[in-house]
């Protein structure tokens, strides 16, 4: 069954041609757990092509295993999806792994691969948690009902494995639904037969088909079945709530779940804003770079380039490819991608950062998000680029823009949050609430106005909540280093792009230029002395070096708070600026850009006068 | 009814849902037009949290007050 048109990812242990096993589920069913175990330490992790979702190559014996995406059934409905999809095309052989608590839900994808005619294993994985929830399973009429092999397991503690292993050789294809079985076109494979039906495009187009608009109506009769077999099988023997269940009713309590909330955030404050982004750092881009490295680069490059000359500066001067482009990466970058992908990871996995969605919902939507969308504005306060990367999980193109817009203006990231905090803290409480107040004004202001600007309608919140959990320390782990990995990969060609950029045009004098061209703008309009130019410009290197470079200007507390507004809003370091323009195209990246800037001036400008104390 | 004027521990039968994709991944998740479930929570102007068996779903409120539900008998 397996197509030749597909590439093979991530096979380099795999021998040629060996029989492709992939494992397929919903989003937290221990489908990782389940394909760790099968296949041991030798793992290989990459991308999937052409996109930012990991997928994972392992081997049982000469068969080779690959994990995929969580999904709730095979479409195309988003950038997962599309590779989950792409995936269990290519299989052999499936093994489905399904949540033994949450069967009715997923049997909708087990019945949707036995319909497309793959041979199929069932692994029921979570079994002591559906017997803790008083379900029982009749294993033996569930067999029968699918016509395949049905596994118990508890993958986090390896039990039933040697039984999925056995099973994998003997697996076959399933009973179908009839009724979607009889309307499998003359010509067709299973499979392919089966995404016709349900107006997949990519396969309609290969046959020169049009989608015939019947996917609700197939949805619809295996949605039945699969209901239909839950209330043959299962049965309760209590009506009882877990402590994780009422744990987890407990987070959406309209005033506990909001003082929960309130701790998570406290937390997340604590130890990515402070630990991490101020101790951490002070050790690793301080002292690691800035002691050992960053002498130590210069002294040996400097012996045969010449530091003044041209070469030298973009080389190793102020703002050099392996001066500070290394130094930002590891000694900055590194320490908060991984504090926050982990962080990030703990939240995803435990079940909490779903919650978070539905706590934030309601703010959301004011500014044409949803939920979901906390995601990426929790990692813009790491690092506004990288958060930029994850707007792709978002529903609709509307909330890819608006959330890039917002992140690019009123997000200030970690490292310019600091020197914020460093700055504002001697002013007092007034000016630090004015600020953070001004910010989150700015900040609903703005997504509110390109809200009703922007044609179309963005996609309403709707997920599925899992249980709350205890997460595995290896999963957590393994999470973070990829998508630290990932991101990193993905965006030091851009930082080291960013300063070739600006040491050029330090080093041709076209930066002073153009500070002197801003001085008018600077001090009339903003109230701010000449020399304050130099430094929104240097917020284009870093976003932090533009904010330090107010350090030494002597300002005022009233101009403080004008000179920290603009810094903020003005532009995302040059880093984000190129993400945002590969992500959203040139000529809406650009747009975005402008309004930055125009935004920033103008609310500098009113601040600056309208501000009284 | 629409799902948004529910009450917290109300059963109720889904009867129709005015959203195309949202019909879809209802389909999916199991909690589909004609499926009975009950409302486990409001948050105030939020989502809508609808519960069926063991499985949860939240549902953002302009998606549920285009979900049409009739009360029945918890």
């Amino acid at each position: 069954m397996a197509h030749d048109h597909c590439h093979s990812p991530a096979a380099v242990n795999i021998p040629q041609g060996a029989r492709k096993i992939v494992l397929a589920g919903n989003p937290n069913v221990g489908k990782s757990a389940i394909f760790h175990t099968l296949t041991g330490v030798y793992v290989e992790v990459s991308n999937f092509p052409g996109t930012t979702v990991d997928i994972s190559a392992g081997r049982l014996g000469e068969l080779g295993v690959y994990d995929t995406p969580g999904v709730y059934g095979v479409s195309a409905f988003n950038e997962e999806e599309r590779v989950a999809r792409e995936m269990i095309l290519q299989a052999d052989t499936i093994i489905n792994v399904v949540d033994a608590a949450h069967l009715d839900r997923d049997l909708f994808l087990t019945l949707q691969i036995i319909d497309m005619g793959f041979p199929v294993v069932v692994v029921l994985n979570m079994m002591d948690e559906a017997a803790a929830h008083g379900l029982n399973l009749d294993l033996a009429k569930l067999s029968a009902e699918l016509g395949v092999e049905v596994v118990p397991t508890v993958a986090v503690k390896g039990t039933g494995i040697d039984l999925v292993k056995e099973a994998v050789g003997r697996a076959h294809p399933g009973r179908p639904t009839e009724a979607i079985r009889s309307r499998i076109p003359d010509g067709v494979s299973l499979d392919d037969g089966v995404m016709i039906l349900e107006d997949d495009d990519a396969v309609c187009a290969r046959y020169d088909r049009q989608p015939a608009g019947t996917r609700e109506e197939i949805y619809r009769l295996r949605r039945e079945r699969a209901d239909q077999i839950v209330e043959r099988v299962v049965s309760e023997t209590n009506q009882g709530a877990t402590f994780a269940t009422k744990l987890g009713r407990w987070t959406l309590h309209p005033l506990y779940g909001a003082l929960l909330l309130a701790g998570f955030l406290g937390v997340m404050y604590y130890l990515l804003g402070v630990v991490v982004a101020q101790d951490v750092v002070a050790v690793t881009e301080e002292i690691w770079m800035g002691e050992y490295y960053i002498p130590f680069i210069t002294g040996l490059v400097g012996r045969v380039l010449p530091p003044d000359s041209f070469l030298g500066q973009i080389v190793i001067g102020e703002f050099g490819l392996l001066t500070m482009t290394v130094s930002y990466l590891v000694g900055l970058l590194l320490p908060l991608v991984l504090g926050f992908y982990l962080f990030l990871s703990v939240a995803e996995d435990s079940g909490y950062l779903p919650r978070v969605a539905v706590l934030v919902d309601r703010l959301m939507t004011r500014v044409g998000l949803n939920g979901r969308a906390v995601i990426p504005m929790i990692l813009g306060f790491g690092c506004v680029t990288m958060a930029t990367v994850t707007t792709r999980l978002m529903g609709t193109k509307r909330e890819r823009t608006i959330a890039t817009f917002l992140l690019s203006l009123a997000i200030p990231c970690s490292a310019q949050l600091a020197v914020i905090t460093v700055m504002l803290a001697p002013l007092g409480p007034i000016y630090i609430l004015t600020f953070v107040v001004v910010l989150f004004l700015i900040y609903g202001l703005a997504g509110a106005v390109l809200n009703r600007m922007l044609p179309g309608q963005s996609s309403d919140l709707l997920i599925d909540l899992p249980p709350l959990r205890v997460p595995r320390l290896s999963n957590i782990l393994q999470k973070t280093y990829l998508k630290a990995k990932g991101f990193l990969v993905e965006a030091w060609v851009f930082f080291a792009l960013g300063s070739v950029l600006v040491s050029t045009m330090n080093a041709s004098g076209i930066l002073t230029w153009i500070q002197n061209g801003l001085a008018p703008l600077t001090e009339s309009w903003l109230g701010l002395p000449r020399e304050a130019a130099g430094a929104f410009l240097m917020g284009f290197v870093r976003r932090d070096f533009g904010a330090a470079g107010l350090f030494d200007l002597g300002l005022s507390a009233h101009q403080t708070m004008v000179a920290l507004m603009v810094i903020t809003l003005f532009v995302p370091c040059i880093a984000s600026i190129m993400i945002m323009l590969k992500e959203r195209g040139k000529r809406e990246g650009a747009i975005i850009w402008v309004v930055d800037i125009t935004l920033a001036m103008i609310f500098g400008g009113i601040l600056h006068r309208v501000m009284f104390w | 009814m629409t799902l948004d004027q529910t009450q917290p521990g109300q059963a109720f039968i889904i009867t129709s849902i005015e959203d195309d994709f949202a019909r879809l991944q209802a389909i999916r998740f199991g909690i589909a037009e004609g499926a009975r479930a009950i409302c486990q929570t409001i948050l105030p102007g939020g989502p809508v949290v609808v519960r069926k068996g063991k499985q949860e779903m939240a549902l953002g409120r302009n998606l549920a007050l285009r979900i049409q539900v009739k009360p029945v008998e918890g």
